[in-house]
């Protein structure tokens, strides 16, 4: 019979400490977690980005991923949009009682793997089993840190009329991804997730040019929320074009089924980037060069009038409104 | 209302066809459209053919189109 | 991708704009009746760019829109019953009913599950024998076929645990409705695309014939839109008034017959109530005798309650294209996609929501 883990992998016991130390310190090995202290103590030298992200995604496993991958992309991205360079990060498993131990197994190998890709540490953590029912199978928590280098000042206040804006590739990959796999929807596709750390191209971006004034990942609500989000914290309007913005047609196609619009579908491995005019082409430069943004597009620019407004070029020339998500992306009939 | 996209019948059997769009491909029923073939453009809708889609009226209403287009640039 | 990305080719829409400008000289009222339309025209922006001479308004063609309180207060309270599995469409869950939605019986642990088609629906009556899956069937005569279809499906492979909640409604009754109520005065009237698909154009004669109002038939990308109008403003111009079909490689004149023919085996013509409208004679759709064990009504016994219409909701004068979403005073303020008062606002195709999240008459 295969193993699975009960509820007393969390009672703070002999089963708990034997999980944490062969599944969890074993995977991550390094010297704060070999510690297995209370805390992870460190040093730090210059501001502090400090951010915490939970994931609850369904199913565990996805096309492109799995929660573990997400759980440290998305904190590790969360420090990226501040300019920071991500460090270290807390884990932290609510598992579901009943899960397989092998699926455990493969997330924890999932992490690892991904905090190498990201180049952070997992330093403390925390376990936890629940009811049969409690969960869905793995919530994971992380928190995560990183350091801001001199000079470096992103906000999503700071887009100022005439920036502008640039997406580091396709949308809607993660969601219409998950999507497949969702009961009652079954279609086929190979599109995956786009789940990916962006804390090296954000490095190479303010490299090339230090003055980006806005860093966004458009997770959950898609792009177009994000943009509104940036639109009414800087209290600007964003323009964008229709055309411009790359689209994989499996996407497309999915959302056509579907009744999505792809601006409101989740992503996990893009970020939107308010640039001063003047360093726009510098920096898409730099990040088509980079592995995770070779479909890096000018999307378009920030204007003055109709402050805290997303508006769209549609592809006919008229302009529309594009408003932030509303609950829930359902498929409809009509 | 009545959301229905154009796919590409690849293969069918008995009452059901795999379709193609874009990439994406799904089993969907043939139950209202028996005629369809395999290499036929269907509409679908919630998973059902409704239609078989005329390949030569669509061309013919792009080449309307375009004639349009035409026609009022040259104004 | 074929047969939708070349019905949006820019160049092609601009030659068809110009002709549109360049011929419609007589002030007109268009109707959209097709909710599927109305989503195009807003997410496009074709309203802003076609003639001052040509004003758009929208028509009850959202069967979300249109079902009425009393029937979601149904659908909440079959999913009340133990053992019921409740199957919808995604459209149907925010919708608000007198009391509450599906959205929300779901939170509190009814069992609500969203499928794309019946075949899913069907799927999950066999895989849960001992429960009794209720589809909720909305939709106009684009969708009632599918339904019918999957009733002869659940026959044949015998799946004894599957049931309709029928709320399906048909297009042309609510049309003469519309315009024998003189309500709002119309020269010409763009007809729902896969309705058409299904039907064919026939049925649209009456229109041209009692009312003398031009019909297009149209299909639902930009550019089938905007063509559409430039045969109606064609027609206007000229003086005529016949059922024309823009959407030819979608629609023939005579439908689907296959699909009419299962359609009229399963279910048979009633009365039903629209939503701000009222009562239709012969516009509602039940299922005949011969498939009665397939009613939810009456194989499960349920009292939903009586019914509670919002205060202030002008749903039913919008549905009719008496009144705007901006002429309504809750619109945008009380009433919002987030917290739905009507169920305009709640459709992704109702013409609140489409106002609401596309800026309405946004100009810039």
């Amino acid at each position: 019979m295969k193993d699975k883990i009960l509820l007393a992998h969390g009672s703070g016991g002999k089963l708990t400490h034997e999980l944490v130390e062969k599944s969890f310190v074993k995977a991550f090995a390094n010297p704060f977690l070999a510690k297995l202290d209370d805390s992870a103590v460190m040093d730090f030298n210059g501001r502090l980005a400090f951010t915490t992200d939970s994931y609850v995604v369904s199913p565990i496993f996805f096309p492109g991923g799995d929660i573990g991958k997400l759980a440290v992309y998305g904190t590790v991205n969360d420090l990226a949009m501040s300019g920071a360079k991500p460090l270290y990060l807390s884990l932290s498993f609510i598992i579901e009682e009943g899960l397989p131990q092998d699926e455990l197994n493969e997330i924890v190998d999932s992490v690892q793997q991904a905090t190498q890709e990201a180049e952070v540490e997992i330093v403390t953590g925390d376990t936890k089993v629940v009811h049969r029912g409690s969960a869905d199978k793995l919530f994971v928590n992380t928190a995560g840190v990183g350091i801001i280098p001199e000079g470096v000042d992103i906000s999503g206040n700071k887009a100022r009329p005439g920036d502008r804006v640039i997406l580091s590739g396709t949308i809607g990959d993660h969601g219409i991804a998950v999507l497949s796999q969702r009961e009652g929807l079954s279609f086929s596709t190979q599109l995956e997730s786009d789940c990916a750390p962006l804390g090296s191209l954000v490095a190479e971006m303010l490299a090339a040019s230090p003055n980006i004034h806005c860093l966004r990942d458009p997770t959950r609500g898609g792009l177009a929320t994000t943009l509104n989000e940036l639109a009414k914290q800087s209290k600007v309007s964003i323009r964008i074009e229709e055309e411009k913005i790359p689209l994989r047609e499996e996407v497309l196609a999915a959302c056509e089924m579907l009744g999505f619009d792809p601006l409101y579908v989740a992503n996990e491995g893009k970020l939107v980037a308010i640039v001063p005019a003047k360093d726009a082409d510098k920096i898409l430069k730099v990040m088509r060069e980079n592995h995770y943004g070779t479909g890096a597009a000018i999307i378009g620019e920030v204007k003055a009038e109709h402050p805290g407004r997303v508006v769209m070029k549609t592809c006919l020339g008229a302009s529309r409104i594009v408003d932030m998500l509303v609950g829930d992306l359902l498929p409809r009939i009509c | 209302m009545c959301l229905a996209i154009p796919v590409l019948i690849k293969s069918i059997e008995d009452k059901e066809a795999e379709v193609k769009i874009g990439g994406i491909t799904r089993r969907i029923s043939l139950w209202l459209t028996p005629e369809a073939k395999v290499g036929d453009y269907a509409l679908i809708h919630t998973g059902y053919a409704i239609n078989i889609l005329d390949q030569e009226q669509a061309e013919e209403t792009l080449r309307l189109l375009k004639e349009i287009a035409e026609a009022e640039e040259k104004d | 991708m074929k047969f939708i990305t070349e019905f949006r080719r820019s160049e092609l829409a601009e030659g068809l704009i110009s002709q549109i400008h360049r011929k419609s000289k007589t002030p007109v009222r268009f109707m959209e009746f097709c909710g599927g339309h109305t989503v195009t025209i807003f997410r496009y922006g074709i309203r802003q760019i076609l003639p001052e001479t040509i004003e758009m308004v929208s028509g009850p063609g959202c069967p979300v829109c249109v079902t009425a309180n009393a029937d979601l207060d149904k659908a909440i309270a079959l999913s009340q019953i133990p053992e019921v599995i409740i199957v919808t469409f995604g459209d149907m869950l925010k919708v608000p009913g007198s009391h509450s939605s599906l959205q929300k019986v779901k939170a509190d642990g009814a069992d609500v599950r969203v499928v794309y088609s019946t075949t899913n629906a069907l799927e999950i009556a066999e895989e849960n024998p001992t429960e009794s899956v209720i589809f909720l069937g909305i939709g106009f005569e684009t969708t009632a076929p599918t339904i019918a279809a999957s009733i002869l499906q659940a026959e044949e492979r015998r799946i004894k645990n599957y049931y309709i909640l029928s709320m399906h409604k048909l297009c042309p009754p609510v049309i003469r409705a519309l315009l024998d109520s003189g309500e709002v005065k119309l020269h010409g009237l763009i007809c729902p695309g896969h309705v058409s698909a299904i039907i064919g154009s026939h049925p649209w004669e009456f229109i041209t014939r009692d009312y003398g109002i031009p019909c297009v038939v149209s299909g639902f990308e930009p550019l089938d839109i905007l063509q559409c109008v430039d045969m109606l403003v064609a027609q206007v111009e000229n003086g005529e008034s016949r059922v024309e079909i823009a959407y030819r490689r979608g629609v023939r004149p005579e439908g689907n017959r296959e699909a009419l023919k299962l359609m009229e085996q399963v279910f048979e013509p009633c009365p039903t109530e629209w939503r701000g409208i009222g009562e239709i004679p012969d516009s509602g759709l039940k299922l005949r005798k011969e498939y009665q064990h397939f009613d939810a009504e009456l194989a499960f016994d349920i009292d939903p309650g009586p019914t509670y219409e919002p205060e202030g909701c002008i749903c039913g004068d919008i549905l009719r294209g008496v009144k705007t979403p901006a002429d309504c005073k809750l619109f945008g303020k009380v009433c919002t996609p987030e917290y739905p008062v009507g169920p305009c606002m709640v459709s992704s195709e109702g013409s609140c929501s489409a106002y609401y999240l596309y800026g309405g008459d946004f100009e810039g």
